[in-house]
Parts: structure tokens; C-alpha cells; sequence
């Protein structure tokens, strides 16, 4: 596949890119703009994002997300590292059905997803907040982690460790001086992923978080219901760069993985 | 007797397979437990006559799923289906052309692909927002259409189902570029060389080399666009002002002010069947041929 693109599709492919980001690269620019109702440009102004300081609920729930998202993630990596961990280096009876379970919370609604841990928490008396919420994300999280650090996992080149293997080392030793070294720039893509879906979910957030405990998203969604100000833009690129650079660090990772493994497919153009 | 049990724990660890299941174990049963289990609840409580104050009361009925046949419900389901259809065919036209240029593009791809995957993992709820400011009739489209005289009061967009439409496109294009670029990608380029050599026109290799070749691209996109559309809650929420309702808004109004959860339960457990069924097709057609990769 490398021949010369027509004119007519380098329009409707910059017709599409221009549809994917210009919105997103508006709300952007209008965050420091200096009016509070008009859509025409009056100025630049960083008073905005000073207003976002003198709100406590936003404060609050930044913080929410920070903690949710730290515990979340950390659970997470753990839990996704060793089932991926032991869908690639072992054999066992039911491997197959396993793997297609974990592939359910990725396929599945996130309403249907919120509703059922919804009725869970409610059945077991667990007070909705800080606890419920992270309990969900983490369910939600595991798979997207198991999928990252396999796929890192299938790229390593398993000689090395036979060969340590065959040089005396035992189990223990293979896995933490060769196979974890190996492996840290998937377990760190699958965390900065997890990270994100964390800090960005709403939907099933807005099920098992108690009216007390608002995460940054359920706060944006309450402003965002209310009134169209430009508090929300200023919030929302916040929102946008810190996962934009998260995305991209884990694009990162995931490509020196695929420079230093076996599937160099992307190079090779 | 403890002497025993140590021992019997060595023989565990030191059995491979035992060692894959103390690896799977935390995992399997946090999700067993914080997924797997409030499904199977989710679909009892589905059977389940509803309670006074919210909850459930014993018994067996089939009454809220008897509900879907009242035309009210019947209309939501129908929605839901024909939109998120839509949905896919747009995806689909908007973006093959584009997975077909990043695919030929040499040493750009990589930083094409970036930008399509980029907007995917910002928040849905953002974007869904950009697309507000954009749309409303104090927005800058109508801003702009006023401004250069091309109508006369402001167009009203946000708040029907074409910026309903609008928001799906916008949050699912990218599940439809990427499976497809997948497979394009690893078309053998010596096949089209070989139409080429034969006397085919470019357009002719493309309908008959090129598309037939992406097809399992082609349907691995359309099903990661359709299943999503299918479950979709913010879109219609925030860009259709909740007044044409989706199954996810039904389920959600059944759980937030209806408070009939056994009802909102069985349109949940609809839409986790319609997934499913959609899940199951795309595999089968994966199993046959080299397919897309799942994302």
C-alpha cells in the first residue's frame, strides 16, 4: 500500500481530521477569552482559569479524581499484569474462555456496567463514595491493562529468559531480572491508560458515587447541564492536555516496545 | 498437621497450572465479583416485581419486558437501533477514505494514526461539550452563519436528533478508522500491482481488489461503532436534551427519577443482549479470515 493519494481524499480526510479536532481546538481558545456570554473574540484572559480556584466543588473534585484515579490505577496494573502474566507464559484447562471473559467489560455498555454495580453496592449496604467508585473503575480498568502488557508480552523474545533459564537462574530470578525489566514499558502504558479512563469516566461514576462525593467529571457535568460558561472551557482543556499527554506517553511506551521487540511493524515504512 | 499443610502448599506453587490459577485469581475474582455477579443480579432483578420504595419484591414476572411491546418503548428501542445504524454507515463513509490514506502514507502514518486515536481517549464528556458550544443557537456556527447574512435568526441544531447524530460520528469514528486501517495495512501490495499489470483502472482495482480484501476491517468497524452506539447515554443526554430518548437514557431514567429498577433492568439486559449477539457475529466473521486487530 504506498501509492499516490488522490486530491479527493486528502479533502475528505482533512475534512474529517478538521471535524475530529477543530471543536476541541475552539472550546481551547475560547477558554481565554475575555467575555463571559459573546463568541467573539474580546481579548485574551487567564481570568477564567483563576475562577476555576475559587471553587471549592471543583477543587474537591480534582482531588476525588486524583485519589480515585492513583488507587484505581495502581489495583489495576496489578491485577491486569499478573492475568496477563499468566495468559501468556502458561497452559492451563479454560485458557480460551478466560480470555474471552476478559474481553466482556471492554464490549459491554457502560450503563449496564453501572446499573449492575449500582444494585450491588446497594444490596450490600456499601455506602456510595470513595470506595465504590474506585472498586468500579478498577473493574472497568483490568481488561484494557490484561490487553496492553499481553501485547507486550507476545512481542518479547522468550529466549532470553530460557536462556537465563538454562544459565542456572530459577523461576524467581527469570521473572525479576529478566522478563519485569522487559516488561516495564507495557505495565507503564497499561497503567497511564487505566489512569485515563479513570479520570475521564462519567457514565458509570454517576451510578456509584454518592451525592457527596463528586468526581471532576460528574462537576463538569452539573455545569455543563446548567449553563454554557466559559469555566467549563477552561476546566475542559485542563482536562484535555493532562490526558493528551498521558495518551501520548503510553503511544510512546508502546512504540519503543515495538522498536525493541519483534513486531517492528510500524517501522517499517 | 501443619507440617502437612506447608507441604501440600509447596506442592501447589511448584504444579504449573496451579501457579497460572494463583496469577489469575486476584483479577478473575475482582471481576467475578464487581462484574460478573451484578450482571446475574442485574438480570434477576429483571424478573423481579418492583418494590415500593426502589428495590425489588419477591416473585417472578415477565411484566417488564411485556412493557417493550407498548409502542412508547417499542419507539425507543427502534430509535436506538436505526440511529446507531446510521451512526455506522456515516463512520463507515467518512472513515475508510481515511484509514485508506494513512495506510498510504509512508512515514506520516504514524502521526496520522496519533491524531485519530488522540480525541478516542479524551474525555467523552468534553468532546460532547465542544460540540455544545459549537452547536447551540448563541454558538459560533450560528454566530457565523448570522454574521455572513446567511440566515436570519439562529438555526436551531443543538437539541435534535441530527446533533445527536453529530456527537455519535464524532465519538465513534475513530473505532471504525482504526480496524480498517488494520486490515488495509496488511494488504499485499502485489496484488494490486498485478491488477495494474493486467490492465485494471485504478478505480476497478479498488472495487474489486482493494474493498473485498478490507472487508473484515470493513466489519470489525462497523460492529466497534455500532456496540457502543448501541449503549451510548451522554450523546442523546447532552446533544438531544434528553427529549428523544435512547435505551441508555431509559435505563438511566428508570434508575435516577423513575426509580422502577426492575424495568430499568430489563432495557439494561437488552442492550447487553443486542451487544452480545453483535460481539458474536463480528467473532465468527473474525475466526474466518485475517481480520482486523481488536483495539
Amino acid at each position: 500500500m504506498n501509492r499516490r493519494a488522490p486530491r479527493w481524499l486528502l479533502a475528505v480526510s482533512g475534512v474529517v481530521y478538521a471535524f475530529l479536532h477543530l471543536p476541541l481546538l475552539i472550546l481551547i481558545v475560547f477558554s481565554f477569552n475575555d467575555s463571559k456570554f459573546s463568541v467573539k473574540w474580546e481579548g485574551f484572559t487567564f481570568r477564567w482559569y483563576k475562577r476555576l480556584l475559587e471553587r471549592p466543588e471543583i477543587l474537591y473534585g480534582l482531588k476525588l479524581s486524583l485519589l480515585v484515579g492513583l488507587t484505581a490505577t495502581l489495583i489495576a496494573t496489578l491485577l491486569g499484569t499478573l492475568l496477563a502474566l499468566a495468559l501468556a507464559r502458561h497452559r492451563f484447562t479454560g485458557r480460551r474462555a478466560i480470555e474471552a471473559f476478559l474481553y466482556l467489560p471492554i464490549v459491554t455498555p457502560e450503563i449496564v456496567m453501572g446499573i449492575s454495580l449500582l444494585i450491588l453496592f446497594v444490596l450490600l449496604r456499601l455506602p456510595l463514595g470513595f470506595a465504590t467508585i474506585t472498586i468500579a473503575h478498577v473493574a472497568f480498568c483490568i481488561s484494557f491493562v490484561v490487553l496492553v502488557v499481553l501485547a507486550r508480552l507476545q512481542g518479547m523474545d522468550q529466549q532470553l529468559e530460557e536462556a537465563a533459564m538454562t544459565l542456572g537462574a530459577d523461576e524467581m530470578a527469570t521473572f525479576w531480572r529478566i522478563t519485569l525489566p522487559q516488561l516495564w514499558p507495557g505495565i507503564f502504558a497499561g497503567a497511564l491508560l487505566a489512569f485515563t479512563m479513570s479520570f475521564d469516566d462519567f457514565v458509570i461514576t454517576s451510578f456509584v458515587s454518592g451525592s457527596g462525593s463528586s468526581t471532576l467529571p460528574i462537576v463538569v457535568y452539573g455545569m455543563v447541564r446548567k449553563t454554557v460558561e466559559p469555566s467549563i472551557n477552561a476546566i475542559s482543556t485542563i482536562i484535555l492536555l493532562v490526558t493528551a499527554l498521558l495518551i501520548y506517553l503510553a503511544d510512546r511506551m508502546v512504540r519503543r516496545d515495538a522498536k525493541g521487540g519483534s513486531r517492528g511493524c510500524d517501522e517499517a515504512a | 498437621m501443619s507440617i502437612s499443610w506447608r507441604r501440600r502448599v509447596v506442592r501447589w506453587f511448584s504444579h504449573p497450572g496451579s501457579q497460572a490459577w494463583t496469577l489469575l485469581g486476584p483479577g478473575m475474582s475482582w471481576l467475578i465479583v464487581f462484574f460478573l455477579v451484578p450482571i446475574l443480579i442485574m438480570l434477576a432483578y429483571s424478573f423481579m416485581p418492583r418494590g415500593i420504595y426502589g428495590g425489588v419484591d419477591s416473585g417472578v414476572t415477565l411484566e417488564h419486558y411485556a412493557r417493550f411491546i407498548d409502542p412508547l418503548y417499542l419507539d425507543v428501542l427502534q430509535r436506538t437501533f436505526l440511529w446507531s445504524l446510521a451512526c455506522t454507515v456515516i463512520c463507515l463513509v467518512l472513515g475508510y477514505p481515511v484509514a485508506y490514506l494513512i495506510a498510504g502514507s509512508g512515514r506520516w502514518r504514524h502521526l496520522l494514526l496519533l491524531l485519530v486515536v488522540l480525541p478516542f481517549w479524551t474525555s467523552f464528556l468534553v468532546r460532547t461539550f465542544a460540540l455544545i458550544f459549537l452547536l447551540r443557537d448563541t454558538g459560533l456556527i450560528n454566530d457565523w452563519l448570522l454574521r455572513l447574512g446567511l440566515t436570519h435568526e439562529p438555526l436551531i441544531i443543538l437539541y435534535t436528533p441530527a446533533a445527536v447524530m453529530v456527537g455519535l460520528v464524532y465519538g465513534f469514528l475513530p473505532l471504525m478508522i482504526l480496524p480498517v486501517y488494520a486490515s488495509l495495512e496488511k494488504l499485499d501490495a502485489s496484488l494490486l500491482e498485478a491488477a495494474e499489470v493486467l490492465g485494471a483502472r485504478p478505480s476497478a482495482s479498488f472495487w474489486r481488489v482493494t474493498l473485498p480484501l478490507s472487508m473484515p476491517g470493513v466489519i470489525a468497524g462497523s460492529l466497534l461503532v455500532f456496540i457502543p452506539a448501541l449503549g451510548s447515554f451522554l450523546t442523546s443526554d447532552l446533544l438531544g436534551g434528553a427529549k428523544q430518548m435512547m435505551i441508555g437514557n431509559l435505563v438511566q431514567n428508570q434508575f435516577a427519577a423513575a426509580r422502577n429498577w426492575p424495568f430499568g433492568s430489563a432495557a439494561s439486559f437488552i442492550v447487553m443482549v443486542l451487544v452480545l449477539v453483535a460481539v458474536l457475529i463480528y467473532l465468527r466473521i473474525r475466526g474466518r479470515g485475517p481480520a482486523g486487530t481488536l483495539p
